[in-house]
């Protein structure tokens, strides 16, 4: 629990949320409203570029890249190791160079920018940008070389990123994509013209292959070519929810500034959130498993229909560039650098890879913090703890409420100041009629009706999992906000008694387990117990005394509301506890473990004795079985190509009844304490 | 700006006898029938240099007198060839660089002027200076620092004399001098801090007592007498260290005496056949080289601090001269040191020139920096004075081009005496330092080769940069070697770009510390430091490293941007060295000297995560002391301190520099 502060971050020490300062935002369509897409999409382009760019084109790039001193080391390594010719292996390298390398160019960039015009009128009432955020980041572009980190909920993401760089005139990014994209012919093609560049999702143990990559990212970074641009998250979230971050990218664009190669690197985290997701029943779908559609150019033509829907309005908060320079500070020592050629490749020291953690882990919780919230996500928050509707009286009193939670929280809501709340919650509720439905005074999930059938049948538990699950996706993107407080909030209640080193203890407990579910940065468990309880001490629903943390008189209401905000959770993790336990045979192979629980699942909740339909999500399926794997209370067992799991039934038992139970015997919590400290 | 200073002594009167008869011998005044190698050696050179028999005649009359090895009256004769008064404040600033006759000034009109006769700046007008100087730092001829005048003697802390010390040194006839203005001059070095302090009159710790020995026998008394009575000895030679090696360390609470080394500046023996040169320590770089070349010789070494700097501080710092391409660097210029300890004298038994017997102990001397004792007297290495020597200048487009040429240059072994390549902030300053053209013709001409160089070849003023060169030998082989070295500077871009330029190149070195104090008569304040680091990081240091300076101003307030400039300054078969100019306007600072501490402590800790060294050849002294074991591993660091432990266990040579 080391303490980790530092220069780059705010926020950690308890500091009142509420006084966070945050930029004014400017709608980019508006002006596209008013005036030609297409003298746009031809206007002059001059960004500003970085003050050390030595200009190049693609193809030079690639030379650069190939004729390397590092990728050189590499191929003599491979040729060396595989008896092919040096030659054969160059070619090798240059081949995989030309899958992923970019191809950008200003014409396909106008054409974006002229066809996303018209689209992203047709989607969106408006796209917000923080000018702010801009006008920094052309600064930072100019001094050093920039690494943009936008949070990743759709395919518009990447697509609106460059769309708004150009329409500011700043540099045009780079940006690393999934191979998956270059399957669509035509797609691929131009998303590489508009500079995306291409990466296999797994090499492994493909020297060859990291090299050229991870040399053509540094070298675009060391001549500034460009803002490098990649998703922390790896992938799109299905939830809403934040995912861990990977830090393969991160490591390689962190190298640079290591070795000295460049005097800083500038991360820039970026918040896109949309009021209504494009791909929302698609997400619940998929992790219900149906599987996701394949990218191909004829599924993106039949998505043209999406065209016609109204999906409200999205903001783009650019967040302050963070100095890995000013990071590193303290914490990492170039100099371990100076006894090796920096070409020769090095595998990051256990310090450094602790450092690109964490700083990962910061970086995704910068994303977090500047995530607009809508008052659409509060409502969604209430409606799924309320899984027979409410009333709309009732619905509006609480979100006014929960809204006054939420700022005391620091959340970044954008609720409209001068409108009734009623008026709020019913065009929210409007917009979301695809999930929603107000009937007789009463909302509810809208559930896709079978003709004829019963409701007990799994195709209709499985149509309500498909409503809750979409809806949980806009819940959970305030779940960052509530979650430190809501492990408190369960930690008091499962803590018999109110001393503070219990509760910590029960905190602490609950965070590790839920650590793979949330983004909870590693070894900050203290600072992250000390926010919170200022937090529940400011909204006055507890009070810290001396060695005590108690509830206040008035704090009943924001506490359960707080532990029902985990309670799903909790409950899926049990469900998945007890499906190793009591259903899993000998030896499970690992790809199966996910239908067989969401299997197991349905037929608690068909029979009644399971109301959770959120533990029907594979996301928590998985997350759950990595906590259970990290906890060592289940092992992976490697058999040829086979990954087979052994679970520990004491040590998965004794978890499920910990989470279960609100008297929680504290022989569980320091078994697991005592687990969690062996590791 | 390199060698500190260090002292010297020496041992055996064994030698000294002969080398005195040598000396007789040599200025052909003398026929006495010692016939032995050395007498031999002198006449050979008295032919060869004929020419300067009627000085050599009265050195050797000072040489005759100084077979007393304590003939004060025939040192002072005012004859003798210009050796380092005692008194040196009646000659040098006390409270700046250099002599007291040379100075920058803007005069009435505004225009920079250098004072003096010495240089060949000297009574020059140089116009661009005050706008280059006003236009870098934001300075204004308006706003004005002065410094204190004259030193106020009230100021000095009274002496702390070892009485009985003090009485037996008297007794064995050794100059000394308890003069708070003798006292003073000997408490520091060249570092930014220590100027500053003088010329606000702010005095600090100062030795009790100055001690000039003319011997090495001297050397091996004081230092006796210093175990017996305990006191503390600082050597003091040109007094021109950068590392706060000479601040008298504020804890010590013996009585402290600065040994200078001055005194003892005399060439004991040239011999002609092995081309070796036997010295006395104390002597100043500008006067060996003199002395020498009046022979026909020179020892090649040629730090920039050489017009002031001594053969035993050299020694002590492991010094690096310009010219080392040819000659080397001390410890390859090295063949023999006389060292006086505490546990004794230390030296080895033979000349020969090179030996496999264990660690080499020249090596626990060299660097020492006066933690182990006094350098008395060195054998050198001497060369026949050049023939030909010819400066030369390379334009190059950009910093990288340069350093890839210098790379080259290297790689092929081709370097001529001197090669340095300036970045473009350097390349202005150089060129502020222009003296004002008398025709109209030489500015038509420096016209036309801006034109040909900028527009015609499309250099960009802002990014080119210059190497500035100085070959040396004989004429038809330096213009062969000019050819080659402006061949491989084609291929990376380079223009032969004159004379002129690289001979000012040159000459900024000798007058930067002089501009200096002009600039500190102005709010500027400013240092240089330097590093050496492997070929394949020079780009990236030298990047980081400006750029860190840069932005620590900023973040400390200063309020214009600094002035943060470098140069490679001499090249390795597997690196550089890189030399770094850094200086800042400090008006609107509370306490300009802790921010200028600060951003130097951060651009040493930049150059060592970059892969440079903590020191090329300044020397650690008490500046750099606390990267010490860094540098060298804890391991190492015990081993010089064992050493320290065992040479000096009372530790009376306690300036408490490096370890």
């Amino acid at each position: 629990m080391s303490a980790w502060v530092s220069s780059g971050f705010s926020g950690f020490l308890p500091q009142d949320p509420v006084l966070k300062k945050r930029d004014d935002f400017e709608d980019v369509l508006e002006e596209r409203r008013n005036s030609s897409d297409l003298r746009y999409a031809l206007r002059c382009y001059t960004p500003a570029l970085y003050k050390g760019l030595v200009p190049c084109k693609a193809s030079m790039l690639k030379s650069i890249v190939l004729q390397s001193d590092s990728l050189q080391y590499v191929v003599g390594q491979v040729s060396a190791e595989c008896g092919e010719s040096r030659e054969a292996v160059q070619e090798e390298a240059a081949l995989l160079l030309e899958e992923m390398a970019h191809r950008l160019q200003l014409g396909t960039i106008r054409f974006f920018a002229f066809t996303l015009s018209k689209a992203f009128k047709a989607l969106f009432r408006g796209v917000c940008v923080n000018e702010e955020g801009i006008q920094r980041l052309q600064q930072a572009i100019q001094e050093h070389p920039v690494v943009l980190l936008p949070s990743h909920r759709s395919y518009m993401d990447f697509l609106m990123m460059s769309y708004i760089l150009y329409t500011y005139d700043l540099a045009l990014p780079v940006i690393a994509a999934g191979m998956d994209f270059i399957s669509m012919k035509f797609v691929g093609e131009m998303l590489r013209m508009s500079g995306a560049f291409f990466i296999r999702r797994s090499f492994g143990g493909d020297k060859l292959y990291w090299a050229v990559f991870s040399e053509y990212v540094k070298t675009m970074l060391r001549n500034g070519y460009a803002p490098i641009e990649f998703f922390l998250e790896g992938t799109r979230s299905r939830t809403g929810k934040s995912l861990t971050p990977k830090t393969g990218l991160l490591n390689i664009v962190m190298e640079p500034f290591f070795k000295g190669e460049v005097f800083d690197v500038n991360l820039v985290p970026v918040s896109i959130s949309y009021e209504r997701i494009l791909e929302e029943s698609l997400y619940a779908r998929e992790l219900l498993g149906v599987p996701k559609p394949k990218e191909s150019t004829s599924g993106l033509l039949k998505a043209r229909r999406i065209l016609s829907e109204d999906y409200g309005s999205m903001h783009v908060y650019f967040g302050h560039p963070v100095s890995i320079r000013s990071l590193a500070q303290g914490h990492i020592s170039r100099s371990q650098h100076n006894l090796l050629p920096r070409h020769i490749p090095q595998k990051p020291t256990a310090d450094t890879q602790a450092f690109v953690n964490d700083t990962a882990f910061r970086l995704v919780r910068l994303q977090e913090e500047n995530m607009v919230l809508k008052p659409w996500v509060l409502l969604a928050t209430l409606l799924l703890q309320n899984p027979d509707g409410m009333d709309l009286s009732t619905l509006t009193e609480q979100a006014d409420w929960l809204r006054r939670l939420a700022l005391a929280f620091g959340a970044f809501l954008d609720w409209p100041d001068h409108e009734p709340c009623s008026k709020v919650i019913s065009s929210s509720l409007a917009l979301h009629k695809n999930l929603v439905c107000v009937s007789g005074g009463r909302v509810r999930l809208v559930v896709e009706e079978l003709p004829g059938a019963e409701s007990a049948t799994e195709e209709a538990g499985f149509n309500r999992a498909v409503s809750v699950l979409s809806c949980a996706s806009y819940r959970n993107q305030i779940l960052h906000l509530f979650v430190r407080p809501a492990l408190i909030a369960v930690a008091m209640q499962t803590a018999n008694c109110s001393r503070k080193d219990e509760v910590f203890n029960c905190f602490n407990f609950l965070r590790n387990v839920f650590s793979n579910e949330f983004i909870l940065c590693p070894g900050a468990a203290v600072q992250d117990f000390e926010e919170a309880c200022y937090l529940l001490g400011k909204c006055g629903a507890v009070q810290e005394l001396q060695q005590d943390l108690v509830m206040s008189q008035s704090g009943q209401t924001t506490l359960a509301f707080l532990c029902s905000v985990l309670d799903p959770f909790l409950q899926g993790y049990q469900v998945v506890c007890r499906y190793l336990c009591e259903e899993l045979e000998e030896n499970l192979l690992e790809n199966k473990f996910v239908p067989a629980v969401r299997s197991f699942t349905l037929q608690l909740i068909l029979s009644g004795s399971l109301k959770c339909y959120e533990a029907l999500s594979s996301d928590l399926q998985k997350n759950a079985l990595a906590a259970l794997i990290r906890l060592k209370a289940v092992r992976r067992v490697k058999a040829g190509d086979q990954v087979t799991l052994k679970v520990n039934k004491i040590a998965v038992n004794s978890l499920e009844d910990t989470l279960g139970k609100t008297n929680v015997q504290h022989i569980n919590i320091y078994l697991y304490s005592s687990l969690l400290n062996n590791k | 700006m390199t060698a500190r200073d260090l002292t010297t002594s020496h041992p055996p009167s064994r030698r000294r006898a002969p080398l005195t008869r040598a000396l007789k011998r040599g200025s052909g005044m003398a026929s006495d029938g010692h016939i032995c190698e050395r007498r031999r050696a002198a006449e050979r050179r008295l032919r060869v240099i004929s020419g300067h028999l009627h000085q050599r005649a009265q050195d050797g009359h000072a040489a005759v007198s100084a077979q007393e090895c304590k003939a004060e009256a025939s040192r002072a004769n005012p004859a003798k060839a210009a050796p380092v008064p005692k008194r040196r404040h009646d000659i040098m600033k006390w409270n700046g660089w250099g002599y007291s006759d040379s100075r920058f000034l803007f005069n009435k009109k505004g225009q920079a002027e250098f004072t003096g006769k010495r240089y060949r700046l000297s009574g020059l007008i140089l116009p661009s200076l005050k706008d280059w100087f006003e236009g870098t730092f934001g300075a204004n001829l308006q706003h004005k620092s002065p410094a204190t005048p004259a030193l106020n003697v009230s100021a000095v802390p009274p002496p702390n004399l070892n009485e009985s010390f003090v009485e037996e040194l008297k007794a064995a006839g050794v100059a000394l001098s308890q003069e708070p203005e003798d006292r003073v001059f000997r408490s520091h070095g060249h570092c930014l801090h220590e100027i500053f302090a003088l010329r606000e009159g702010r005095i600090s710790r100062v030795p009790d007592l100055v001690v000039w020995p003319s011997c090495h026998n001297d050397v091996v008394k004081i230092v006796e007498l210093a175990c017996k009575h305990n006191v503390c000895l600082i050597p003091y030679g040109g007094g021109t260290s950068v590392s706060s090696a000479l601040e008298c360390p504020p804890e010590e609470t013996r009585s402290i005496v600065s040994l200078d080394t001055s005194q003892m500046n005399r060439i004991l023996w040239i011999d002609e056949k092995n081309l070796t040169a036997h010295v006395e320590a104390g002597i100043i770089g500008q006067d060996l080289e003199r002395q020498l070349n009046e022979s026909g010789y020179c020892t090649g070494h040629e730090p920039d601090s050489m017009e002031f700097s001594s053969l035993g501080g050299w020694v002590a710092t492991r010094a690096s001269g310009m010219k080392k391409n040819i000659y080397g660097n001390i410890e390859d210029l090295v063949v023999h040191i006389k060292m006086v300890t505490p546990r004794g004298v230390i030296e080895k038994s033979c000349q020969g020139p090179r030996m496999s017997t264990g660690p080499d102990i020249h090596h626990f001397i060299m660097g020492s920096e006066g933690t182990l004792g006094v350098v008395t007297e060195v054998t050198m290495k001497i060369r026949p004075v050049p023939e030909y020597q010819k400066y030369g200048s390379i334009v190059f487009p950009n910093f990288q081009q340069g350093v890839a040429c210098l790379r080259e240059v290297a790689k092929q072994r081709c370097a001529p005496a001197s090669i340095r390549l300036m970045d473009n902030e350097q390349f202005q300053f150089g060129h502020a330092l222009k003296p004002q053209v008398s025709s109209i013709f030489t500015s038509f001409l420096d016209g036309l080769k801006k034109f040909y160089i900028t527009k015609f070849k499309g250099f960009d003023p802002h990014h080119l940069c210059v190497a500035t060169l100085l070959f040396e030998g004989d004429r038809e082989k330096v213009l062969q070697h000019e050819k080659q070295v402006y061949d491989i500077a084609a291929k990376f871009g380079g223009l032969a770009a004159g004379e002129d330029n690289g001979q000012r190149g040159y000459m900024l070195t000798f007058v930067i510390a002089y501009l200096r104090d002009l600039g500190m008569d102005y709010y500027v304040i400013g240092e240089s430091f330097e590093t050496s680091v492997p070929w394949d990081r020079v780009l990236d240091l030298c990047r980081n490293v400006k750029e860190r300076i840069v932005r620590e101003c900023k973040e400390r307030g200063v309020q214009f941007p600094p002035l943060s400039t470098c140069r490679v300054t001499q090249t390795y078969d597997a690196g550089a060295c890189v030399y770094f100019y850094f200086a800042f306007n400090y008006r609107g600072l509370s306490d300009p000297i802790h921010v200028y501490e600060n951003v130097e402590h951060a651009a040493r800790e930049e150059i060592l995560a970059n892969g440079g060294s903590l020191s090329h050849h300044h020397g650690v002294g008490k500046l750099r002391k606390e990267w010490m074991k860094e540098a060298v591993s804890t391991v190492g660091l015990g081993m010089l301190k064992s050493v320290k432990e065992y040479v000096d266990p009372s530790n009376i040579f306690g300036n408490r520099n490096l370890l």
